[in-house]
């Protein structure tokens, strides 16, 4: 089945985001794929560039980074939640006339459009939140 | 969604109160969107969400842009079905004159089924 997943918990905050990876990769596991993971409320923070844990903590960040870059997974951020988070990418950067980014690689800032879209086209939409 | 699924109405659950959080702010845009899309969306407000249909509501204290304009809106972006559990309203001391719209009460012992009968369900 093709499943996406809505993420709406900070990382190292709650444990959605944990929970969510485990979840991603016993799906994968099975056979399944896992197209699109939405982040929206405080899930945004999972796409910060600038995040670092302690080296023996899981790496939240880059491991959805892995599932982008071994299963394709697109990780799509809510534009609107996370630019007044701080969570902001390159174009929107210049566009707001702000020093640096902080989207990490692979996420990309999107519409919740892009969430509807989601719940319709694929099997499954699973949530995690705090 | 399966094409069998395509008539089914989307559920956006929303359970926080105005101000506290964004939940129900962040809820409701997704409704909206939902509903911009073509999708028929009914809204469900239970536990401490039926607070958010309380009348006479402004903005908050502390710079809160709150959400009862998003609800007035509802009726425009034909978003009218507005499920309120009677439980969680009563439980508040509650009835339906406070509320701001009209909405259709239902009973906590409903919501199971309910649930089953829409797709996707967004919880807030």
């Amino acid at each position: 089945m093709r499943y996406a997943l809505l993420v709406q918990g900070a990382p190292y905050s709650h444990q959605a985001a944990h929970s969510a990876l485990r979840f991603a990769s016993a799906l994968i596991d099975r056979g399944h794929r896992l197209e699109t993971v939405f982040f929206y409320h405080d899930g945004v923070y999972n796409a910060q560039r600038l995040a670092t844990p302690p080296q023996d903590e899981p790496h939240l960040i880059e491991a959805w980074q892995r599932l982008h870059h071994e299963q394709g997974t697109a990780l799509l951020v809510c534009v609107a939640a996370a630019l007044k988070r701080g969570v902001i990418d390159e174009r929107e950067s210049r566009r707001h006339d702000k020093q640096g980014h902080s989207l990490a690689a692979a996420f990309e800032l999107t519409g919740v459009g892009q969430l509807v879209e989601a719940a319709m086209t694929h099997d499954r939409l699973v949530t995690f939140s705090p | 969604m399966n094409n069998e699924d395509s008539s089914t109405a989307m559920l956006v659950v929303l359970r926080h109160a105005p101000h506290g959080s964004s939940w129900l702010r962040e809820g409701l845009d997704v409704a909206l969107v939902g509903a911009a899309f073509g999708q028929t969306v009914n809204l469900l407000f239970l536990g401490e969400g039926v607070q958010a249909l309380m009348k006479d509501q402004q903005k908050g204290p502390l710079g809160q842009k709150g959400t009862h304009p998003t609800l007035d809106m509802l009726a425009m972006y034909d978003i009218d079905t507005l499920l309120v559990d009677a439980d969680s309203l009563a439980q508040r001391g509650l009835t339906e004159a406070d509320l701001q719209l009209p909405v259709t009460l239902i009973t906590t012992s409903q919501l199971p089924f309910l649930f089953t009968q829409y797709a996707p369900v967004f919880n807030f």
